[in-house]
């Protein structure tokens, strides 16, 4: 079975709640004792019907309030696909949350209610998906019931949101009327909307084609552990840990080891079960080599003829996610970028994007929580990087404050250079 | 011939998982891994065992024992942990409770559950472990379904759950204080029914427990407490025997058993689909006290 994770968007109170409760009631994966809470917990607040919205409220501090204020995981299946929800907070201070559910999704499920049409929470999504380069877009635009399941609504935002969208780069867009409150569209096509040919949201979900998003073009292995036994049985083993991030390695391929240069065979990949033919992303593996050469945790095997960038300086878009400080030019920060760390200045903020309008503003000077903008940066040590749009793994980076420890910042790698 | 590079939905959570156990074994000084005898502890120890083969486990493994166990569940732990040659670190809530640190509750409804966080914080404290690995996952209960793969603790062992690091693509954030320390989940991905199909698929032994089995049990709060020396029963308590089998393993006093036939794990299985309560919900009387027990337990620096 595959698996498809994405990642859920909407403004406050477009019913992104409802949706997802809905997704997981109509799909059986509501237990009693959980329907039986929220069933007491609609009753305590008041509600006429049992409220969907409270399967997805996780903490306390948010049924307080009432928001959805941290990125919660959900999981569904169906017999078609296994699924897993980065459910992300559509409230304006929380981009962080969303560029952090994004971040491995296939998938982005945006939210409009079809009265409002577009709004400013709608476009910042949209542009969200399409910075964090999620393959597939899907706009639900909700509350079909409210405008009488009228065609012609549908097909206004469906237009506002095309003209808006053409100025992002994004891949697969689909759009699908939808009412979360009452199930149309949902899993079932609904006999409101006739007019309507596409899929529901479920079978969309279940039929939209991911296996070939994955980068198996350019082989990248950023080593992580080295595997030494000290024991008997293995006294000369020596192989080297990590996730395949890029391409597709076997037996004899000739690599190169960054970033010393030197180059090897591949002896083995190995796994638990034994070595395999062959291995691609994301395959957890161990490769050994013919060659006795010096490789640790932060090197790079690849192959000869198609290396990654490597260079201690680099363009990125840089999303800030700290509200404690802000990103200017020469501050200094550590980057984690594979299963590298060095440190890292930036040299230069080229400019602040506003993600309504798209206008870059060239006289901005700094990056303040929840800002994106371009910068320049560079680092303490060569980093072996692809650009982001080509190699999600390979083309992101974050950035760790080095005196309170906390990850301030999202990076996706734009290219080379200073 | 075309080849298509697709990985299978349990072979990319464990590809996941086994990247998170060689990230910390890395980045890390002093890690270790949590094990409980449950069902999802012994799948942990299955992923670390194969991110590191042929080599051990570069980590002992802790036990924080209540000494309230299900005697099989001891018999399976020292038995795979042997045969993984892994070294075993107990943490007693029986000392601690003989050394005034904690206070055992009294009365029918006494449990060592609460006491565990001390003993857990202080074992941490003694042995210096920076980082704990543990089996908790996100379908399990609403607090969990937010918590990060890498979930920093302070140096009193608490959980933030309102300051808590972004955590983007597979890059995981470690970098803590002397004294603060990082609880690590690798199958926060994982639904119970993976955990199932996966101990299937690679023929892993679980304790008998898990499985229809005879036992003296008595119902409290609709779930069926095994008859033991750990708990006293109250009036009207009767003891029965039932088939049963449990669906988690902890304190013998609070971790209740389902009415169950299923006695192979093909129809654990079954069971475990067609099931309509949460196994949280079913079967952990800690859980029950409010719809919020789990957050504030967690705060506190409950596993
Ligand atoms: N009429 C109607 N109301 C809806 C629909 N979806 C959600 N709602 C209502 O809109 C309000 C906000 O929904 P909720 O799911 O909490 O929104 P969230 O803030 O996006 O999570 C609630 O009162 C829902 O009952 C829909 O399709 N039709």
């Amino acid at each position: 079975m595959e698996l498809l994770r994405f990642a859920t968007a909407g403004s406050v109170d477009d019913g992104k709640s409802t949706l997802i409760g809905r997704l997981l009631y109509d799909t059986k994966q509501i237990f009693q004792d959980q329907l039986e809470a929220i069933e007491r917990t609609s009753e305590q607040m008041g509600n006429e019907y049992t409220n969907l919205a409270l399967l997805t409220d996780g903490l306390r501090a948010e049924r307080e309030q009432g928001i959805t204020i941290d990125v919660a995981h959900r999981y569904f299946a169906t017999p078609k696909r296994k699924f897993i929800i980065a459910d992300t907070p559509g409230h304006i201070q929380y981009t962080r949350n969303m560029v952090t559910g994004a971040s491995t999704a296939d998938l982005a499920l945006v939210l409009v209610d079809a009265r409002n049409g577009i709004v400013e929470q709608s476009r910042r999504h949209a542009f969200l998906a399409s910075l964090l380069r999620i393959p597939h877009l899907v706009v639900c635009v909700n509350k079909m019931d409210l405008v009488d399941y009228d065609e012609a609504a549908f097909e206004a935002v469906k237009a506002e949101f095309r003209e808006f969208a053409m100025k992002l780069d994004i891949a697969d867009l689909t759009f699908i009327p939808v009412s979360a409150l009452h199930g149309d569209n949902i899993v079932e096509r609904s006999p409101n909307m006739s007019w309507y040919e596409g899929s529901s949201l479920l079978h969309h979900l279940e039929e939209v084609h991911i296996a070939s998003d994955r980068n198996h073009v350019d082989a990248r292995f950023p080593v992580q552990y080295v595997i030494r036994p000290q024991s008997d049985a293995h006294h000369d083993y020596r192989g080297y840990a990590g996730t395949i991030v890029g391409g597709v390695f076997k037996p004899g391929d000739e690599v190169m080891v960054l970033p010393s240069g030197f180059t090897s065979t591949v002896a083995s990949v190995d796994t638990f079960e034994g070595p395999v033919d062959e291995a691609f992303s994301p395959m957890a593996v161990t490769i050994r080599l013919d060659d006795d050469i010096d490789v640790s945790r932060g090197d790079m095997i690849c192959r000869p003829g198609n290396q990654p960038n490597a260079g201690q300086d680099l363009q990125a878009m840089v999303c800030w996610m700290s509200e404690a400080s802000r990103l200017a030019p020469r501050t200094k920060l550590a980057i984690k970028h594979t299963t590298r760390t060095a440190r890292a200045m930036a040299t230069d903020l080229q400019y602040r994007l506003d993600i309504n309008s798209l206008h870059r503003d060239e006289s901005a000077e700094v990056l303040a929580l929840n800002e994106i903008g371009r910068v320049t940066l560079r680092c303490t040590q060569p980093l072996f990087f692809d650009e982001y749009r080509r190699n999600r793994a390979t083309g992101s980076f974050v950035l760790v404050d080095e005196t309170t420890n906390a990850t301030v910042a999202a990076g996706m790698i734009i290219g080379a250079g200073s | 011939m075309t080849t298509t590079y697709e990985l299978t939905d349990l072979d990319q959570l464990e590809a996941e998982s086994i990247h998170i156990f060689r990230e910390v074994a890395a980045e890390f000084e002093r890690p270790c891994l949590l094990f409980s005898g449950g069902k999802d502890s012994i799948v942990m120890l299955r992923l670390a065992e194969k991110a590191f083969s042929p080599a051990r486990l570069p980590f002992p493994v802790m036990h924080v024992d209540t000494g309230h166990n299900f005697p099989e569940v001891l018999d399976f732990r020292d038995r795979r942990l042997a045969e993984l040659g892994a070294r075993l670190v107990v943490a007693s809530v029986q000392q601690s409770i003989d050394e005034g640190r904690v206070t055992e509750e009294t009365g029918p409804r006494a449990s060592r559950n609460r006491l565990q966080t001390t003993t857990l914080l202080d074992a941490i404290g003694e042995h210096r472990f920076d980082a704990l690995f543990g089996g908790a996952r996100r379908d399990e209960e609403k607090a969990r379904a937010k918590e990060r793969v890498y979930s920093f603790r302070d140096e009193f062992g608490q959980w933030d759950p309102k300051n808590q690091r972004p955590e983007l693509w597979n890059l995981y954030n470690g970098c803590i204080r002397q004294g603060e320390h990082i609880r690590v989940f690798p199958i926060s991905n994982w639904t119970e029914l993976d955990i199932w199909e996966y101990i299937r698929r690679e023929g892993i032994e679980i304790p008998s427990i898990y499985f229809a089995h005879q036992r003296p049990v008595f119902e409290r709060d609709g779930m069926w407490l095994a008859d033991s020396e750990y708990v006293t029963r109250m009036e009207g308590e009767e003891v029965v025997n039932r088939t049963v089998r449990y669906r988690t393993v902890g304190d013998m006093s609070c971790t209740g058993a389902v009415d169950s036939n299923a006695a192979t794990i093909e129809q654990v299985i079954e069971e475990v689909g067609a099931t309509r309560i949460t196994e949280r919900g079913a079967t952990r009387a800690d859980d029950r006290v409010s719809e919020a027990a789990m957050e504030d337990r967690k705060r506190e620096g409950y596993f």
